[in-house]
C-alpha cells in the first residue's frame, strides 16, 4: 500500500493559556511513501517523528494536510477503519491474556466479510506466529517473557490481521544492545517476506540507517531530508543532518574559503573551486582522514583508541568546534603516542561545507 | 532491625497502640470466644458470682431461635441482592465517570456525597421518601394517601401507590426499599475504588485495541474488567462484610424495631440480633451470634477469593 501525506501539520495548543505558544509538532510535511518499503522516521526527541507516526495510525487527528492510503483519503477516517498493524514502544500487550489470545484478538474483531472461522484463525495466528519465531511460546502471559519475545509478540499481534500498513513506535529502545541487532535484523526480514508498507520511528540513526529502505530526518517538527540512508549520508543537505547521522559523528571545525583554498585553522586543507570567499564551517566524517607524514591538517594527538580492525584517533585542534576530533583509520596503521602531532590529509568526498549562519551545505569542487 | 540494647525504645513507643489494641480488640474477641462456649453465659448471674459449663449449648440455642434464622436470612437476602447490583452499577458509573472528562469533577463529588453523611440521617429522608400518610384500612380496603416523593413519581407514571415501609406493608416492599438505599449508600466507596483502577490502567491498551478495531462491548469485556478485576474482587469482598453487617441501615428507615410498625424485628440483621441480645444480658447468645456471623464472612471471602484466583488478572 503506498502512503502519500500531504502538507501535514500537526499543532499542539498550548497549554499554559498565559504562556500562550502553541507547539507545530509537525511541519508542513509532504512524502510519497511507496509501496511495500521500510521507512525509517528519524530525529532527536521532540522532532515531531513519533506524531507523525501517530497521524498516520489515526490516533492523533492532524491539524491540517491530508494522509492518503493508495487512492483512499483516510485523513479523517478513525484508527479502527484504517486496517493498520501498531507496534508501541512499550507494546501494550494485553497483560491478563495469553501469547495466543493476544494474536488472536485483532482476527476475534473482524466483521462481515472478513469475518473468520476459528480454524482459519488459529491457523492465520499460528501464521503470524511462526513468522516472528513465538509459535513455541504461544501459551505464556506477557509478564512470563522477555523484552525481546514481548516485542515479536507485537508485531504478530500487529501483523496477524494482514494490516495495508505497519507502524512501529520506537520498536528496539527497550531491548538490550544485542537483541536491538537482533530484532531489527527480525524487523527487516519479515517486512521483506510480508511486503507490507511499513514506517517506523526511531531516534537511533545507526538502527534507522541499517534496515531501511528510505530515512526521513527530522528536526522540530520540520523535515530535513528524506532519501537511501547511504544518500542522506554521503550527501547530508545540511549541518544538523550531517551531524545527526554517523557513528563516531561528524567531526566539525570552523573554516575559511580564501582565494580557491579551504582553511581549517591555519591550515590549507584543500583547494576547491565554486566557493566565494567567506567563512564556513566544515564537517568531515571520521573515516574521512587519512594519515600522511606530509599532511596538511595538523592536529595535537590526544590518545588512540585500538578497535581491532580499525583504530580511532582522538586529537585536538584550536579550529574544531567539538571539544575533539576523532578519526578512524585502518589498524595497519601505526600511531606513534610520543608523536606530539598528527597529520592529516582529508578526503574531498568526507568533507562537507556547511554556510556558517544558515547550516546549508555549499557545494564545491575539487580543483 | 533495630539493635537489641534499643529494642526497649520501641516497644515502649509502640505501647500505647499495643494497649490500646489489647484492652479493646485482642482480650475482647477472646472473651467472645470464651463467652460463645459458656452454657447459658449471662451478664447479671456473673455478678452473682456463677459459673458456667463449656459445652456448644448457646449455638444449639441460637441456631434454634426463629428469630435468629429470620435475622440471617434477612442479612443473606441483602447481601445477595445488593452486592452484585451496587457493583454492576457501580462499575458503569465509573466506566461513564472515566469517559466523560468534563463531568468527573462535579459528578465525583455528587456521587461521594453518601459516603460523608450520617446513615441514620440519610435512611430517615429515605423514610420520608418512601412514606405514606393516611388511614390504614384494616378491612382489606388500605386508603393510602400519597406523600412520599416515590410514590408521587410512581404516579406520573400511572403506578398505584405502594405501601412500603409503613403499618401493614408487604416484607417485598421492605426488602425492595432497604436493596434501594443500601446500593445507593454503597456506590460512592464502590465508584471511588474503582475509579481509581481505571485511571490507573495503561491509556495504550485502549489505544492498541482501537488499531484493533475492537467494538466498544468488547473493549468492556474483554479489556476493561480483566484489567479492573483486583479492584472488582475487593469491592466485591468488602461488599460482602459490609452485607454482613448491614444494621444501621435498617434502623435509619425503620427504627430500632427493626421493621413496620406492627411487625417489628421483621427485617432484623444478625448484628441487629446480637445487639437485641445485649440489654437482655444475653451475652453467651450474642457471642454465639457473633461467632457464627465470623463464620459465615470468613467462608464467603474464602469462596471469593478462590473465585477470584481464577478470574482475577494481578
Amino acid at each position: 500500500m503506498k502512503v502519500a501525506l500531504q502538507n501535514l501539520t500537526k499543532i499542539f495548543p498550548s497549554r499554559d493559556k498565559k504562556a500562550g505558544k502553541e507547539v507545530v509538532a509537525v511541519n508542513d510535511f509532504t512524502f510519497d511513501i511507496p509501496d511495500g518499503k521500510l521507512i525509517g522516521l528519524l530525529g532527536p526527541s521532540g522532532c515531531g517523528k513519533s506524531t507523525t507516526l501517530y497521524m498516520i495510525s489515526g490516533l492523533q487527528k492532524p491539524t491540517s494536510g491530508k494522509i492518503f492510503f493508495g487512492e483512499d483519503d483516510v485523513t479523517e477516517l478513525s484508527t479502527e477503519n484504517r486496517g493498520i498493524g501498531l507496534v508501541f514502544q512499550n507494546y501494550a500487550l494485553y497483560p491478563h491474556m495469553t501469547v495466543k489470545q493476544n494474536i488472536l484478538f485483532p482476527l476475534q474483531n473482524l466483521k462481515g466479510a472478513d469475518k473468520m472461522s476459528k480454524e482459519a484463525m488459529l491457523e492465520r495466528a499460528e501464521w503470524a506466529a511462526r513468522l516472528v519465531q513465538i509459535d513455541d511460546l504461544m501459551d505464556r502471559k506477557p509478564s512470563e517473557m522477555s523484552g525481546g519475545q514481548q516485542q515479536r509478540v507485537a508485531i504478530a499481534r500487529a501483523l496477524v490481521k494482514m494490516p495495508r500498513v505497519l507502524l512501529l513506535d520506537e520498536p528496539l529502545s527497550n531491548l538490550d544492545a544485542r537483541l536491538r541487532l537482533q530484532t531489527r535484523e527480525e524487523i527487516r526480514r519479515i517486512q521483506r517476506e510480508t511486503g507490507i508498507t511499513t514506517i517506523f520511528v526511531t531516534h537511533d540513526q545507526e538502527e534507522a540507517m541499517s534496515i531501511s529502505d528510505m530515512i526521513v530526518v527530522m528536526k522540530l517538527g520540520v523535515v530535513q531530508q528524506i532519501g537511501e540512508p547511504q544518500e542522506v549520508y554521503d550527501n547530508p543537505t545540511n549541518l544538523f543532518v550531517a551531524k545527526f547521522l554517523g557513528t563516531p559523528p561528524i567531526n566539525v571545525f570552523s573554516g575559511k574559503v580564501s582565494g580557491g583554498k579551504l582553511y581549517i585553522g591555519q591550515d590549507a586543507v584543500l583547494e576547491i573551486a565554486g566557493v566565494s570567499d567567506q567563512e564556513v564551517t566544515v564537517g568531515v566524517r571520521p573515516e574521512g582522514f587519512e594519515l600522511a607524514e606530509d599532511g596538511k591538517l595538523h592536529c595535537q594527538l590526544s590518545n588512540v583508541e585500538v578497535m581491532g580492525r580499525d583504530v580511532s584517533i582522538v586529537s585536538t585542534n584550536e579550529a574544531s568546534l567539538n571539544p575533539m576530533i576523532r578519526s578512524i583509520i585502518n589498524a595497519d596503521n601505526k600511531v606513534d603516542l610520543a608523536n606530539k602531532v598528527v597529520s592529516y590529509n582529508v578526503k574531498p568526498h568526507k568533507l562537507f561545507l556547511f554556510n556558517k549562519e544558515t547550516e546549508e551545505r555549499i557545494p564545491f569542487e575539487v580543483k | 532491625m533495630v539493635d537489641s540494647k534499643h529494642q526497649w525504645k520501641a516497644w515502649l513507643y509502640l505501647s500505647p497502640a499495643i494497649v490500646l489494641l489489647l484492652v479493646f480488640t485482642v482480650w475482647p474477641i477472646i472473651n467472645t470466644v470464651r463467652m460463645a462456649f459458656m452454657d447459658g453465659y449471662n451478664g447479671l448471674a456473673i455478678i452473682g458470682g456463677a459459673e458456667f459449663e463449656f459445652g456448644i449449648a448457646n449455638f444449639q440455642r441460637v441456631l434454634g431461635l426463629s428469630s435468629f434464622k429470620n435475622s440471617l436470612y434477612n442479612t443473606m437476602l441483602l447481601c445477595v441482592l445488593t452486592v452484585p447490583i451496587s457493583t454492576l452499577l457501580a462499575l458503569l458509573i465509573a466506566v461513564a465517570l472515566n469517559s466523560i472528562k468534563w463531568l468527573q469533577k462535579g459528578l465525583q463529588t455528587i456521587f461521594f456525597l453518601p459516603y460523608v453523611t450520617n446513615s441514620i440521617a440519610i435512611g430517615m429522608v429515605f423514610a420520608a421518601m418512601f412514606n405514606i400518610v393516611g388511614n390504614m384500612g384494616t378491612d382489606g380496603n388500605d386508603i393510602i394517601i400519597t406523600a412520599g416523593i416515590i410514590n408521587n413519581i410512581l404516579g406520573v407514571f400511572g403506578i398505584e401507590p405502594i405501601n412500603w415501609i409503613n403499618a401493614g406493608s408487604a416484607y417485598w416492599a421492605n426488602i425492595t426499599v432497604m436493596v434501594v438505599y443500601i446500593v445507593w449508600n454503597a456506590l460512592p466507596f464502590k465508584i471511588l475504588v474503582l475509579l481509581g483502577g481505571l485511571q490507573s490502567i495503561n491509556k495504550q491498551y485502549y489505544e492498541a485495541a482501537k488499531v484493533d478495531s475492537t467494538p466498544r462491548w468488547r473493549v468492556f469485556t474483554r479489556i476493561t474488567v480483566p484489567l479492573l478485576s483486583p479492584m472488582i474482587a475487593y469491592v466485591v469482598i468488602t461488599g460482602f462484610i459490609g452485607g454482613f453487617k448491614e444494621y444501621s441501615s435498617i434502623v435509619g428507615i425503620f427504627g430500632e424495631d427493626m421493621g413496620p410498625a406492627g411487625a417489628p424485628g421483621r427485617l432484623n440483621t444478625i448484628v441487629g440480633y446480637i445487639y437485641d441480645a445485649l440489654p437482655k444480658m444475653n451475652y453467651g447468645v450474642a457471642s454465639a451470634a457473633a461467632l457464627i456471623l465470623f463464620g459465615i464472612i470468613f467462608v464467603v471471602t474464602m469462596i471469593n477469593m478462590q473465585v477470584s484466583k481464577k478470574r482475577v488478572h494481578y
